[in-house]
Parts: C-alpha cells; structure tokens; sequence
C-alpha cells in the first residue's frame, strides 16, 4: 500500500502538514479537542531534529514560538477556546512586532469552558478581533482532511510572506474525525521562506523600514544584526515611538500589508455556483453537511450551490459579493450565532435576502437541519 | 572593550527618575559582563513589561521587549532554538513574581541557561506606585493607602523551593558585590536568579517616608549582611546577601539533545 495514504485524525494531518511545510519548533499545552497536535508534535518534532516544548499555560506556548520564530525557525502552537483566549495578548505582540506564526484553534463550544468534547464555530469573531488594538489578521479553516493538509501548508506560506500570525480555524469534528488523506510528495505543494535581509553584518541594519512593496525583510535574531524588538509603537529602529506620524504609518502598513492584498489571500472552493438560485455559504465542518445537501438536491435538478470559504479573515468581500449577485437566496450555515453571517450581509447587494442555517448546541449541523431551513425560506413549511 | 561600548547612545537619556536604582543594576551587568569578556553578539536580553524592562532598549545586544510577566517565556522559546545564546532577563519586582510569577517557578523548576535578574524595589513604578507582591505588610502605596495586609515573598526562598540552580541576592548599595554575582550567574549553566534589592525614591521611598535615594542606599547598607555572617545570628531582620545555591544539575537544552538522540534511534 502506498504509504502516503493515511486514515488518520484532523490534528495529525495538522501535525504531518506542519511538519511538510518546515516547522521545526513547536510548544503547546494540553487542551480539548486540539490535544493530539501537541501530543504527535513530541513524538514527531525530536525525529527530525526538530524542538517541542510542553509550557505551563499558553500564553507561555505562543510566546515560546515567537521566540522561536524571530530567531529563524517556523513555529506552531495549538489550542481550543479557553487557551486562545488566554493568548490573545501575546497574538497581538506577534502582530505588532510582525512575527510569523501558526496559531491553531479546534474549536470547541463556549463561552467559558462551555462543552469542551463538541463542536462549535464560535471563535471566528474572537479569531478576527480578540486581540486589542487596530490591526488585521488572516485566519483560515477546511472542512476535509486534504483540504486541512493543503490549507496548513498555506497557513505557513502566508505568515511568512506577510510577517503575521495566521489563525487556524479548525473545529472538533474536522480535529477528531478520521478520514482518508493522501500526504502530497516533498515539492508538490511550495515552500514559502521569510524575505531575509540582504544588508551586511556590520552594516547599519532598520528592522522596522518596510520595502515599497510593503515587506519587511527580517535578520535572524541572535545572528548578524543586533537590533531591538519592542510591543510598543515603533520606529525603524525597533526603539519606542509615540510620534504621531511615525504611529500612523505602522498602523497602516500593519492593516494594509494584509487588507491590501485580500484577493491575494482569499481561499475558497465552489461547487455547483455558475447557475446556482439558492448558494450555501458555509466553512469548516459545517460546509460537508452543506456540500451533502447541494448534491443531493442537485441530483433531484434544483439549483443549488455552495461557496465554501477557506478564508474567513481578511473577509473576502468582493468574492462574496461575485458569487452571489445571481442568487434568489443566500444562506450561510455554520455553528454560531450568524458571526460569517453580518460579513455576508455586509458583501452582498439585496441582504434581506441572506438566511442562517445553525446549530449553537454542540450537536454537528446535519443536512437536515440546513433542509429545513431552505423549506422554511422557500415557504413549504417544515 | 569599555563599558559604554555596550550602550546604545542613539537612544539615552535614559527614561529613569533620578535616584532611581535601575541604572546602577545596568552599570553593574554591564561591568560583570564585561569582566567575563562575552561578545556583544552572543548576548540576547529579554525583558517584559515596567520601568526595569526599560533596560532591554539601551544595551548594544540582541533584545526583545515583550509583554508583562512573559519575558521567562518568550527567553524560553529563544534559548531552546538557539541554545548557543546567553539569555539574560531583567525583570521588576511585579513582572516576574505577579504576573509572571507562574513562569518564574516553571522556568527555574525547567533549568534552561538564563540568568533571570529581578530588580526588586517594591513598588509598580512604570503605574504610579500601586503595591507589589514584594512591597511587604505594612507599607504604603497608591492601592494600599491604609497600609498593605498583603505578604510578600522571599524571591531567594522562592527561587530555591522552585528549584533554581544558582541563587543570589545583592543591592544598589553593593556595586561590587553586584557585578561578582551578577558574573557568576551569567557564567553559570542553568536558571540562575539573582535578586537585587534596588531603590524607588520617586514612589516607594516617597510614601513610605523613607527619604533620599542615599538614605534608602544606607538602608540597604545597614539592613543586610553577608549570608552566613553572625550578625544575622544575633539580628534575624537582616537581609542577607550573596549566593545562596550553586549546584551542578542537568541543563534543559542539553537534555532535549538527548530526547533527539533517543527519538532518532527509535526511528
């Protein structure tokens, strides 16, 4: 048997994917349902040579990798509700300071600690705006085992291209299901590497001057250059700042580098879409139920489709607004209480016409649940 | 090389109030690491949040200031990807025992090589002078202005039980004494501690009525003596000073290299 095929969990396609795409530090503690990440990451790290470190809480986790990071290495950690929300200050000095990461989150039910063995998707809002202060932030999510493979690799693509941190949005059934996946060959998928500086030791080094383009070339920390890096606003020397005009322009290079380049960072798939009268907007777990009813009905000649965005933040207005200026309805089906929702209300041009379709129980939304509501939007009653 | 060239003049004056005892705990790491010779180069200083992480900005090394209570854990992350580094950690008095206190006794129970300094004056300074973990009962501050029911710890005692391999104490009063220790645990390979004791006139002297920065200096002359002296035998109040622990135990980085051998056989 060809032994890149596996039947394995979400989370170790997570592991395998990271893993794939240059991670070689890792420090995470114990959580529901995210824990089989931190668990495989300690077998499979010291292998190949690779750091794991279990911390005390984390908020000691994230900043361990960003250590990590800034000194040259591709670095993960892994939670679910309650440790993201413990780490959403140390998310923000990644931010600030544009230190690549890999923040995973399994989504379980909340708020507090909720119900921490079932699913939910109730920190995308928390995922876009938990961290204080202005800022912009690319997270991303999957619905399948191959698309969690694919959709991680990016994920480090991404935060080393931008300098960000990049939030992955999984849940528990996409973590704790086990499904076939078929682990690409080294190459298949590309590699992005940090833009590194091309100025000469010894030559006067600015960490925080951005290029034209808007990319800030980094030197590993601890090598070459000693510079300083600082949470506070800053000049282009690392060093504090609060001159209103030096504050103004890391402010928006922080926002712009990201929401300037939204079709850039934009991941999605389309089912079903060049006709469709009724479209699904789902993401995560949520969007295989969605996916099951589209079939379905599609093999019955009814006109549905289904936008499966991979992309929750930056939001991709624009795709949104694209894919569904035909539709009769839109209706989004996820597991909150309508937090995709306003952004797809926001996106489309008749947004009385966009409907929820959700589950804020702990229970997965079934087809059934999403046919129920299309029965009740297209006036046939339950 | 000299003192200064360990300095970042570009961004001095410093932010300190006069009489503050921060520049005097520079002085003393910059002469101790000096003495020892390091390069400015393999030095990687992180600091957290207050008036001591300020620090981190005026030296000539690789620095990172981060957020408060979480330098421990951010050096942490640094030293396990580049164990090659020294790390070298100045925190306040609330940085590292309040908010930071459950990394402390993590990262001193782990013994990763870092030296963690904390700069102990007994008062938020960067807020105001609220009251720390180590003000004390009875003193006063902005948030205890009846005067403060809360304990305070003993960062050596602490330091110990949490199982620190190197632990001293000093004071701004004993510059020399200062840069010995401060040396050693650089020099040493493990989580070093080393508190000093250090002067806030601007708010812990102020409302605790305890004058000048020199009268606070003699304070520290007068309430402390060397560890093991007699006089603690007859005065048990004094404060002693030195070094406390010094003991050989197996570093963090060096028992990861191990797990990756072991991993690699099993493969």
């Amino acid at each position: 048997m060809n032994e890149n095929l596996k039947f394995i969990q979400g989370n170790e396609v997570c592991v395998e994917a990271a893993l794939y795409a240059g991670l070689d530090f890792y420090a995470g503690y114990p959580i529901t349902p995210s824990t089989e990440i931190t668990e495989h990451m300690a077998k499979r790290l010291p292998r190949i040579g690779g750091k794991f470190l279990q911390m005390e809480d984390e908020i000691a986790s994230l900043c361990a990798i960003i250590g990590a990071s800034l000194t040259g290495h591709k670095v993960m950690t892994a939670t679910s509700g309650p440790g993201f929300s413990l780490m959403q200050e140390a998310l923000g000095y990644a931010i600030m300071t544009e230190i690549p990461c890999v923040i995973v989150n399994v989504q379980r039910g909340g708020p507090s600690t909720g119900i921490p063995t079932h699913v939910s998707q109730g920190d995308v809002m928390q995922a876009r705006w938990g961290t204080h202060g202005d800022h912009a932030i690319i997270v991303l999510t999957a619905s399948n085992h191959q698309d969690v493979f694919a959709i991680t690799v990016d994920a480090f693509n991404l935060a080393e291209t931008y300098r960000t941190p990049v939030i992955l949005l999984f849940d528990e059934v996409v973590g704790h299901m086990r499904e076939r996946i078929f682990i690409p060959e080294k190459g298949e998928i590309p590699l992005m590497e940090r833009l590194r500086t091309s100025v000469k030791k010894g030559v006067d080094f600015h960490p925080y001057l951005p290029r034209e383009d808007g990319r800030l070339p980094i030197s590993d920390f601890g090598g070459a250059h000693r510079y300083n890096v600082t949470g506070l606003a800053h000049d282009m020397w690392g060093f504090p700042s609060d001159n209103p005009k030096i504050v103004y322009g890391l402010i928006r290079h922080l926002v712009d580098k990201i929401q300037n380049n939204v079709h850039k960072i934009a991941r999605y798939k389309e089912y079903y879409l060049e006709d469709a009268r009724t479209i699904l907007v789902s993401y995560g777990s949520a969007a295989r139920s969605a996916l099951h009813v589209v079939e379905n009905r599609r093999s019955r000649g009814e006109k549905l489709g289904l936008l499966e965005l991979q992309t929750l933040w930056p939001f991709p207005y624009y795709l949104v607004q694209e894919k569904c200026a035909d539709a009769k309805y839109v209706v989004v089906v996820e597991m909150n209480m309508g937090q995709i929702l306003q952004s797809v209300k926001v996106s489309v041009d008749r947004p009385e016409r966009v409907f929820l379709a959700n589950r804020i129980d702990g229970v997965f939304i079934t087809p059934t649940d999403i046919r129920n509501i299309l029965r009740l939007i297209e006036g046939k009653g339950v | 090389m000299a003192v200064k060239d360990y300095i970042r003049e570009r961004f001095f004056p410093h932010i300190w109030c006069s009489g503050c005892g921060h520049g005097m705990v520079l002085n003393g790491l910059l002469r101790a690491i000096e003495k020892i010779g390091l390069d400015k180069n393999e030095i990687v200083m992180v600091s957290g949040i207050g008036c001591s992480a300020r620090i981190s900005g005026y030296v000539d090394f690789h620095t990172l200031h981060t957020i408060h209570g979480r330098a421990l854990t951010f050096a942490t992350g640094i030293k396990m990807s580049r164990p090659e580094l020294k790390l070298i950690v100045p925190m306040g008095d609330g940085d590292a025992l309040a908010i930071g206190g459950n990394h402390f006794i993590h990262a001193a129970r782990r013994n990763m090589d870092m030296t963690a300094i904390v700069i102990n004056n007994r008062i938020y300074g960067m807020t105001g002078g609220q009251y720390s973990p180590l003000s004390g009962y009875g003193t006063m501050s902005t948030t205890s202005p009846y005067s403060n029911i809360d304990h305070d710890f003993d960062v050596v005692e602490l330091s110990v039980a949490a199982g620190a391999s190197f632990v001293g104490r000093t004071t701004t009063y004993h510059v020399k004494q200062m840069a010995d220790i401060l040396g050693q645990a650089i020099v040493h390979k493990g989580f070093s501690v080393v508190e000093i004791m250090s002067q806030c006139p601007t708010y812990f002297g102020r409302q605790n009525r305890l004058g000048t920065a020199i009268d606070m200096l003699e304070h520290f002359k007068e309430n402390t003596t060397p560890v093991g002296s007699k006089a603690k035998q007859k005065n048990p109040d004094l404060v002693e000073r030195g070094i406390f622990v010094q003991k050989k135990m197996p570093e963090y980085c060096d028992e990861y290299d191990k797990i990756i051998e072991r991993a690699k056989k099993g493969n």
